[in-house]
């Protein structure tokens, strides 16, 4: 979120994926912040805001064994079962109980497949893919892709994100392993611009077939709203005044 | 008089010569020879219906394409009712946002409500301190809602079969629990009753009164709809063996709530993957075993019932307190109460912050104006909706707005089954489909 639009939230806002960073009123530590260059103790802030220690953002695997006992047996399956796993995921986080795995498109399709078919994995049900642009993704690649499974038989969930660049923004389709991304992936297509190849019939769901632009991308222009009132507008809304 | 000639082209106007003059016979051709096809071309129909039609459930367009009665192929078109919910969320504070998001599936608010609060919760990591008080209201206004979901479904799905009777009886009851939530939330729909923390306000005087007589009342109303429907000749010959789909269908799907379980497979995420203490309550998960439109009514019909259960023994354990999460860096430091003009902050509560502290002025203004933050990370919640699995898939970037928000709605996912619960049926059997899905437009465009 580089300063396009220029509230002061995308400036200060930059998203961190692992973990927690910033221990309230306590020392600003570890390798994912910045320590202010007066050497003041604490967040050395007394406005209120925050401003002075800024989280750098960095991206890591959770350290295993992860907290969670879910998170646990579900990758400790994987790497029994699906040999190629250290190329496939990129990372692997667990944040809120909550297991993500960062894969590779190049292998989504057949860790899919696995995380579908193995026993003691079984995600049968697809029950939500959606897409998310972070425009200053470290990476590079600002469009995810983000599935959430949930395995009927044992009771879990599981997320499943994969990132692609605004130049080349294709990935696999689920539609073959689990019938039910169809529709997901078209609603992703059509407010994100994220191309699913192999999907059926990637046209538009949402937005008219004729419309131009993907308007959940985070650089989508907004419109204001004309007031009749000497010639006065309401501004759009990310040209607003706002506070963070 | 008879035509004198013919012409080449079956469509063109023949004519014959008589006393006054020559006359022109325009007459339509073969159906077969106008459009100099085959038979079997001549004999398919693309039919449209919808998104203006009343037995669509509001904006969904269907694309048929029907051989004689029968209907081979089914498309259908979404996102007339679009309305960037989920955007809009993005540019309004954390609290904000439950105005725009009870509006998306509009016969079920408060589980939009309380999907996207509990996310919120977990991002806070505040899920433990939701006072007792308040996930119990949550769980007894969620209950009472599914009753008013479910017969409006009743109604209008009625009402679509021509039982006119079940849509009067539907709609009767279902105004008396928007009674209670009017009396509970002070809207009828579109509460914005539930935040991020806890509730909007307690319980008034007199609802556990008002509740207690619906609890009286209803159970003989349902008694009444299966007298009257369930063994009725008519209501089964629409009903039974028409669209099925059976459990695997379903899961390939995604198709999850009373379809699924008319399947025959009992996944309630109230007990599947309990939330809001559902682990603690006594209830049962009606299923059936035909997975045909039918089986999807005894399911809805038997629902109603538990939920009745759940709400009295809701009632039974409110304790007084809170309903709003102690941390005044979160709770919203609103103290609502009646004045004259209607429902605003009460005025003892402006007094004390006007006239007394300064800093609860400051910090009323801060977090009304700018809000408060939660931390990065994302989350997905998942709740037991009428429909199916609500899922909020939420994500926070540090700041005092959301991220990303995005709904996966149960009626956007279940819709996707229609083809499979049509193709090869008949044309009539389409309109008992789409109603046995219980689609909701608001959800499903959002």
């Amino acid at each position: 979120m580089s300063g396009e639009n220029g509230t002061p939230q995308d400036a200060a806002g930059e998203l961190v994926e692992a973990g927690e960073l910033v221990e309230a009123g306590g020392q600003a530590r570890g390798p994912g912040l910045r320590q202010d260059a007066f050497g003041a103790g604490g967040t050395g802030d007394t406005s209120g805001f925050g401003g002075l220690v800024a989280p750098v953002p960095v991206l890591t695997s959770s350290e295993r064994p992860f907290v969670d006992a879910d998170a646990n047996t579900v990758y400790d399956t994987l790497e029994r079962v699906f040999p190629q796993l250290g190329e496939a995921v990129e990372r692997a986080v667990v944040d809120r109980g909550e297991l993500t795995l960062y894969v590779r498109r190049e292998a989504l399709l057949a860790l899919a497949r696995t995380l579908r078919d193995d026993p003691g994995l079984r995600f049968e049900l697809l029950s939500s893919l959606s897409g998310v642009d972070y425009p200053a993704d470290l990476t590079g690649r600002r469009l995810h892709s983000v599935v959430h499974l949930t395995s009927m038989t044992h009771r879990r969930r599981l997320r499943v994100e994969v990132s692609v660049g605004d130049d080349d923004p294709t990935l696999p389709s689920l539609t073959s392993v689990w019938p039910t991304a169809d529709w997901h992936e078209r609603e992703a297509y059509d407010l994100f611009g994220i191309v699913y190849t192999g999907h059926p019939g990637l046209t538009r769901i949402m937005m008219p077939d004729d419309w131009i632009g993907h308007p959940q991308r985070k650089d989508y222009p907004l419109g204001g709203i004309p007031v009749d009132y000497k010639g006065a507008t309401i501004p759009p809304p990310d040209e607003r005044r706002s506070y963070s | 008089m008879t035509t004198s000639s013919t012409t080449s082209q079956p469509y063109e106007a023949g004519y014959a010569e008589s006393g006054s003059g020559r006359v022109y016979t325009v007459t339509g051709g073969d159906w077969e020879d106008v459009l100099g096809h085959g038979e079997q071309e001549a004999e398919r129909i693309v039919v449209n219906m919808g998104p203006q039609h009343p037995s669509t459930h509001g904006v969904l367009r269907l694309v048929l394409e029907i051989e004689g009665e029968t209907v081979t192929e089914t498309r259908l078109v979404i996102g007339y009712l679009h309305t960037g919910i989920e955007k809009s969320c993005e540019y309004r504070t954390w609290t904000q946002a439950v105005t725009f998001l009870t509006r998306a599936d509009y016969l079920s608010p408060l589980y939009n409500e309380t999907a996207y609060c509990l996310s919120v919760e977990r991002l806070l990591g505040i899920t433990e301190q939701i006072p007792e008080r308040a996930t119990v209201i949550r769980v007894l206004v969620m209950e009472l809602q599914r009753i008013a979901s479910h017969l409006v479904w009743l109604a209008t799905g009625g009402m679509e079969l021509g039982a006119t009777t079940a849509m009067i009886f539907g709609f009767r009851e279902r105004e008396k629990v928007l009674d209670l939530l009017e009396l509970i939330t002070g809207l009828r729909m579109n509460h914005a009753f539930v935040r991020p923390g806890g509730l909007a306000q307690d319980l008034p005087d007199g609802a556990d009164r008002a509740i207690r007589e619906f609890l009286l009342e209803m159970p003989k109303r349902i008694e009444e709809y299966h007298r009257l429907l369930t063994g009725q000749p008519i209501w089964k010959a629409r009903m039974v063996d028409v669209n099925i789909l059976d459990a695997a269908g379903c899961i390939a799907l995604g198709v999850t709530g009373p379809v699924l379980r008319a399947a025959g497979l009992p996944w309630d995420l109230r007990k599947t993957m309990p939330y809001c203490g559902y682990e603690t309550y006594e209830f049962d998960v009606p299923t059936e075993l035909d997975g045909d439109s039918f089986a999807r009514y005894l399911v809805r019909l038997n629902e109603m019932g538990e939920s009745l259960k759940i709400v009295e023994q809701c009632l039974d354990r409110l304790r007084p307190g809170p309903v709003m999460v102690a941390d005044k860096k979160i709770a919203w430091p609103a103290q609502l109460a009646i004045g004259s003009d209607g429902m605003g902050n009460s005025l003892e509560h402006i007094r004390k912050i006007m006239g007394t502290s300064m800093e609860a002025l400051i910090h009323h203004f801060k977090l009304v104006t700018e809000g408060f933050r939660v931390p990065a990370g994302q989350v997905y919640t998942q709740v037991e909706s009428p429909r199916g699995e609500l899922g909020y898939h939420v994500v926070s970037d540090g700041g005092t707005r959301p991220f990303r928000v995005h709904v996966r709605d149960p009626s956007f996912v279940n819709l996707q089954a229609v083809p499979a619960l049509t193709e090869g049926g008949q044309v009539a059997d389409v309109i008992v489909g789409v109603a046995s899905v219980d689609p909701v437009l608001g959800g499903v465009d959002r």
